[in-house]
């Protein structure tokens, strides 16, 4: 069966001074082909954690990831990463960066740079193909990023709060054209957010996690990213359901949050 | 003292005046010349332009005023040793108690010329008159058995002024004594200005310069003599650069190899270069090994510190990501690690070449053939000042072209320097 299969995962963090953090406990999750998923917790409740488990980078203490019937060893292509920022590749222009993935894999360069144009192209920064990618603004770069994502076709896209360094009206164009990537490419797509709008919008299914242990709390299944595909996504917020939503979870984080100062208050 | 005291009215008199000349001039309105809050605002301390000009032309103003200089108008030397004439009339008297008069006329001439003294009756008297000459700066001695080959007779008064045995007095063009044994000696007035085997003038300077660079100095030319230090500093800087930069890396991406050698690195790291020139000495010998394996440590730890650093800083994201697009460890060492730990490394470059560049003058100052220091060093055994003040200024020119070069290289190679 294809698809995504993270299989009752802990992880356990030793710390020098002899204790522990148990950052993730028991977590399952079934995730389809195709799937545009969006995770939403409190600070340090194991969101980057459970995302480098899937993306490698991290071996879980128990439980295990299975991409398409394989037992998930480390990092690999078929699993693309887009970060906060700063992991782009300033020495090499716009270009060079998207076409990183091919390059790597060998393939020519003629057949890498059609794939290149066509993603520079999506994103909208053919005339930006031969900038350093320091020139470009914090906007541009996420854009960057994307296309060098997808330059490998990977069958799932994880994002790590990817629009949380960028300003609001940046924001909302990007959430637009992460959709629109969504729509048009079909990839799996985990994406991590502190922003309960943008997990809102950016989710056919919503996660909501809880800290110590870091664990699944409740879930969503969502209209609004369906709905977004190619839309206004202001419209989107005033459907009915948007705001009720949102209220719902917003409180659901509050307490959460609550009781961890309330824990940190009683402990000191 | 008093050239710290001129040196620090000159700073104050053109800062004020500075300031007071800017006060007429239209303001610049850059962002900068609009902060209000400057004093603790590093960025908006910029180093002032006309400051440096105006503090080089002091440093020659200083430099040409004391030594007598013509690049500074002579009205503004400090004064100079007496050079000219001098006459004393003395009186001497005999065991029989007659006096009889004569003439010591003192010939003061400048450093670098020989004239001949005109020479003077020596009177029918049994007090002669003499005439002698000397250099500015040294003095002269006139003996009593010249002035009173007679014996039997005193020196008793000198250009109206009565002396003794040990006594001394001031005259215009400088001090006159009369030693224990009765003999007259002369120190002409040395003024304030330097004397040129300590200190010789700017323009000799340079004539010293272009006669070196045309006739060399003991049969060998200064572009020789230049050449091999910068050769002995490229061959060392490359030697320590492709092991220390390896080694570097080994150590950023090896905890075995990091624990292996940091004991060693961490050691060699704050010894100075020049402390290993005796035990260099001792294993190489100083000729051209010895000096090159000097600079190739001088350079090693320094490049490795740098390498380290380079693979150090890289933000682990990238890594991440460079994995996540299927790149193997080769193609990330190649493709992100070393494009990444550049301007560490140029940054370590840099400071290792100025270190090398130091380190190899004083190896050569200790022993050589050829090259800068041994050049300096040859010439100060002669008290030829104006060759070690040239090859000084032409180490520092050299080590600051040097350093230009590479931080102009740096922009052009290396441009996402600290744009990460
Ligand atoms: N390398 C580590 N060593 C020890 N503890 C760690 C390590 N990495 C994460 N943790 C702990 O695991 C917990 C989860 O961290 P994680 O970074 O996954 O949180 P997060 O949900 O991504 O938080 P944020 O929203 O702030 O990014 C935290 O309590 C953190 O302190
Ligand atoms: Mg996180």
């Amino acid at each position: 069966m294809s698809g995504l299969k993270i299989n009752d995962i802990s992880m356990r963090f030793d710390l020098p001074n002899g204790g522990s953090v148990q950052a993730l406990k028991n977590v399952t999750l079934d995730i389809k082909k195709g799937e545009l998923l969006s995770i939403l917790g409190p600070s340090g409740c194991g969101k980057t954690t459970l995302l480098n488990i899937v993306a490698g980078f991290l071996a879980p203490t128990e439980g295990q990831t299975i991409l398409n019937d394989k037992k998930v060893e480390g990092p690999s292509l078929e699993r693309g990463m887009v970060f906060q920022q700063g992991a782009l590749f300033e020495w090499m222009s716009v270009r060079k960066n998207v076409s990183f993935g091919p390059d790597m894999k060998g393939m020519p360069k003629a057949e890498s740079k059609i794939i290149v144009d066509r993603l520079l192209d999506i994103v909208g920064l053919q005339e930006f193909k031969e900038k350093a990618v320091y020139e470009l603004s914090g906007g541009m770069q996420q854009r960057v990023a994307l296309a060098r994502c997808l330059a490998n076709d990977p069958d799932v896209i994880l994002m790590d709060e990817p629009l949380g360094a960028l300003d609001a009206l940046t924001r909302e164009k990007m959430q637009g054209l992460v959709l629109k990537l969504w729509k048009e490419t079909g990839k799996t797509i985990i994406l991590i957010t502190h922003s309960v709008e943008e997990a809102l919008l950016l989710g056919e299914r919503l996660i909501v996690m809880a800290p110590r242990p870091g664990r699944i709390h409740k879930e969503y299944r969502l209209p609004f990213a369906e709905l977004g595909v190619g839309k206004d996504l202001r419209e989107v917020k005033k459907h009915k359901d948007f705001g009720k939503t949102r209220e719902e979870i917003l409180t659901m984080i509050w307490d959460m949050e609550e009781e961890i100062m309330g824990r940190t208050e009683s402990a000191a | 003292m008093s050239i710290l005291l001129i040196y620090i009215m000159i700073f104050l008199g053109c800062m004020i005046g500075y300031k007071l000349v800017s006060g007429f001039l239209t303001k610049e309105h850059d962002y900068t010349s609009l902060k209000t809050v400057t004093f603790g605002d590093e960025s908006s301390v910029e180093s002032n332009r006309p400051a440096s000009i105006m503090s080089i032309i002091a440093i020659f103003f200083i430099w040409g005023s004391f030594t007598g200089s013509t690049i500074v108008p002579s009205f503004l030397h400090v004064p100079g040793a007496f050079t000219g004439e001098v006459s004393l009339p003395y009186e001497a008297k005999n065991d029989a108690g007659s006096t009889a008069n004569g003439q010591i006329n003192i010939l003061v001439f400048p450093n670098g010329e020989n004239p001949s003294v005109e020479p003077i009756d020596a009177g029918t008297g049994f007090a002669k008159s003499e005439a002698v000459k000397v250099q500015a700066y040294r003095s002269a001695l006139i003996s009593q058995s010249d002035l009173l080959p007679d014996g039997g007779a005193q020196i008793t008064s000198i250009a109206g002024k009565p002396i003794a045995p040990g006594d001394e007095f001031s005259i215009d063009q400088g001090l006159v004594r009369m030693t224990d044994k009765g003999s007259i000696a002369f120190e002409p007035y040395k003024g304030w200005q330097m004397e040129p085997i300590w200190l010789p003038a700017p323009e000799s300077v340079v004539t010293r310069f272009f006669d070196l660079a045309q006739n060399g100095y003991q049969n060998v030319t200064l572009w020789e003599n230049l050449y091999w230090s910068l050769y002995r500093v490229l061959v060392g800087f490359f030697l320590g650069s492709i092991v220390g930069i390896p080694l570097g890396y080994a150590m950023g991406l090896n905890s075995w190899f990091r624990g292996w050698f940091d004991p060693i690195v961490e050691f060699m790291r704050p010894v100075p270069p020049l402390a290993l020139i005796p035990l260099i000495i001792i294993w190489f010998g100083i000729w051209e090994t010895g000096k090159i394996s000097l600079l190739f440590l001088a350079a090693l730890w320094i490049m490795v510190i740098a390498a380290r650093a380079g693979v150090s800083g890289v933000r682990i994201s990238k890594i991440h990501a460079a994995y996540s697009l299927g790149a193997s460890k080769w193609q990330i060492l190649k493709n992100v690690i070393v494009p990444n730990s550049l301007p560490d490394i140029f940054t370590g470059a840099r400071v290792a070449m100025g270190v090398c560049w130091g380190t190899v003058v004083a190896a050569e100052l200790v022993a050589a053939e050829k090259g800068a220091g041994k050049m300096i060093i040859a010439a100060s055994k002669f008290q030829n000042t104006d060759i070690v003040l040239t090859g000084i200024i032409l180490i520092g020119i050299i080590g600051y072209g040097i350093d230009i070069m590479m931080r102009v290289a740096e922009k052009y190679l290396i441009p996402w320097k600290g744009k990460g």
